[in-house]
């Protein structure tokens, strides 16, 4: 995954961050928790799953034994 | 009686794992500081995480939910999980690379060879050490709040005056007193096994303390048509700039002095991979339990079917300790309890350890010359600072009391409106020592006239034009950074090819 694709997703999440769309809605999902509290729940999941896919797709260690230290425990 | 004994216990617990943690100090500065560089993926995660979640996230949260409603998890939350995540990618790994490589041992070290300024770390130092203090008060505070709202009535005849609850200043002295012992036990090692244990206390108590308190109210659905439908929604509660000039505040995390030293202790970058992942979700559980029971109290009423649970101008620091207090058994409410006194000092913890970290190397070591102290005189200048910033704090915490979630947030605005600082340090070759220096002031100055004008936090709805007050630090920081390094000499070749190597050779 190149740069420009990690910054554009991130950008991307920041403009759904802004819940505009569900911010009259008062309804409760399972007539337990308001929508625009399970909105931000699926929100925090996507953001952990964009993540995952930064740490497989674009790390920028390419050479992780150079971040080693040796002579550590 | 029952919460308090639990409580007690469970302090016996962290003191144990202190004094374990002494038995493996290696005693010298190195160890004390960083723990020799050498705490892998499982222990930075949850000691990063355990950090960043102090009272403001559980008692905090839950106090905003109540005031304002479910929104408080949108405008800080879920940002985080994003930013936060951000924030160790772009500049802890850096960071870790940097100070692995150079042997920095504290943020100023990093600014002061970066930017080719002594005198930057003695400008830089009130200030980092300035916006830790409102950090460490919203610990205790929030501990105060929530002893004294569990344990109402279980001391009649000795705090009287409390209506029998254990007094504020009694669980700040106690809370620091814990702290203090096991982080002179073992440094930055012990804090970060401490937060290990720590993390998981409060994440597994939080979500008891959910179930508990929904099951007495009669079950999940029941509980949540009793809420206030005006806070189940964003509007009337939080206008779309607010809501999105919040954004802004998750970025202190590249800031903070704490997380600096944190991301140091970093075994290799590898370390960082479960953290960017974990962070986000381990926010969820956190978060969560604590919103919906903010949200439950707005309605909430005891099994009468008429007392509400929190009776109407109750301070919002005291939802969540009057919630388990009085809808959880003796012990889940002493479980519970525990588990927030575990949020709160896994970042008291960190804390500590970074002001004395910053004073022994940024001040003393930097002013005096390393040669004139033994490694065992530097640990115990630090532990001498970090015992002065504890009392002056503590001191603190005894006059007019804030809302955690304000100062949180107005702590939190500081450290975020210098963010230009360091995103420009690490990023930016132009950036200049006066584009530092301007960057500083004009940060720290603009946070202090704003910080002033709200009453010292004292007005929790405060904002500048319908923005965050953390926008105008940002823009101040940021512009002052870029004009000022624009007009003056850029750093020396020398010092360009040290912080940018890697980049170079990318």
């Amino acid at each position: 995954m190149s740069r420009p694709v990690v910054i554009a997703i991130f950008l991307v999440l920041l403009v759904l961050h802004q819940d505009f769309w569900l911010k009259d809605d008062a309804s409760l999902i399972a007539g337990i928790v308001p929508i625009g509290l399970v909105y931000h729940m699926v929100f925090t999941v996507v953001a952990a799953l964009f993540w995952f896919a930064v740490v497989r797709l674009a790390w920028p260690y390419a050479h992780e034994d150079d971040d080693e230290q040796e002579g550590d425990q | 009686m029952t919460q308090t004994v639990i409580v007690v216990i469970y302090l016996g617990l962290l003191l144990s794992l202190g004094y374990l943690s002494s038995r493996l100090f290696r005693g010298n500065s190195n160890d004390y500081f960083v723990a020799s560089r050498s705490i892998g993926p499982l222990v930075l995660f949850m000691s990063i995480f355990g950090t960043t979640m102090t009272a403001f996230a559980m008692v905090g949260s839950t106090g905003e939910s109540y005031r304002v409603g479910i929104a408080t998890y949108g405008k800080i939350a879920s940002s985080s999980a994003l930013i936060h995540s951000a924030c160790f990618f772009l500049v802890g790994l850096p960071l870790w690379a940097l100070g692995k490589r150079n042997g920095f041992h504290t943020q100023i070290e990093f600014f002061r060879a970066r930017f080719e300024s002594s005198k930057l770390g003695y400008l830089l130092f009130p200030i980092l050490v300035g916006l830790i203090i409102p950090y460490l008060l919203v610990g205790l505070m929030g501990a105060g709040s929530v002893m004294q709202g569990v344990t109402r009535g279980a001391f009649p005849e000795l705090f009287a005056s409390t209506g029998g609850a254990i007094p504020p200043w009694l669980t700040g002295l106690v809370i620091s007193g814990v702290v203090l012992y096991y982080i002179f036990a073992g440094g930055v090692r012990s804090a970060a096994w401490a937060n290990t244990f720590q993390t998981f206390v409060f994440i597994i108590m939080g979500f008891i303390a959910f179930v508990t308190i929904s099951t007495k109210l009669g079950g999940l659905q029941a509980t949540s048509s009793m809420a206030d439908p005006s806070k189940a929604v964003r509007s009337g509660n939080i206008t779309e700039m607010q809501f999105l000039s919040y954004c802004l505040i998750p970025l202190s995390v590249g800031m903070f002095p704490h997380l600096f030293q944190n991301c140091l202790t970093a075994k290799s970058a590898k370390s960082f991979r479960l953290t960017l992942v974990g962070h986000p979700l381990a926010i969820m559980l956190t978060w969560i339990p604590c919103i919906l029971i903010g949200f439950w109290a707005t309605g909430a009423v005891m099994p009468d079917g008429v007392t509400p649970v929190i009776p109407e101008g109750t301070s919002p620091n005291a939802v969540l300790g009057m919630m388990v207090g009085k809808l959880a058994t003796p012990v889940i409410g002493g479980l519970v309890t525990a588990g927030i006194m575990a949020a709160i000092m896994s970042s008291l913890d960190s804390q500590f350890v970074a002001v004395g970290t910053m004073f022994t190397k940024d001040i003393v070591v930097h002013s005096f010359g390393k040669e004139r102290f033994s490694e065992s005189q530097l640990v115990l200048l630090a532990r001498g600072f970090i015992c002065t910033i504890v009392l002056v704090t503590y001191l603190l915490t005894l006059v007019e009391p804030r809302q955690v979630f304000s100062l949180g947030i107005w702590c939190f605005s500081g450290f975020a409106g210098l963010f230009p600082l360091i995103f420009a340090a690490i990023y930016w070759k132009k950036a200049t020592k006066l584009g530092a220096y301007a960057a500083v002031i004009g940060g720290a100055a603009s946070w202090f006239f704003l910080f002033q004008a709200s009453g010292y936090g004292k007005d929790s709805s405060y904002m500048v034009g319908g923005v965050m007050p953390v926008a105008v630090v940002f823009a101040t920081c940021a512009i002052c950074m870029i004009v000022s390094s624009l007009v003056s000499q850029p750093p020396s070749q020398e010092t360009l090819d040290k912080f940018f190597r890697k980049k170079a050779n990318a």
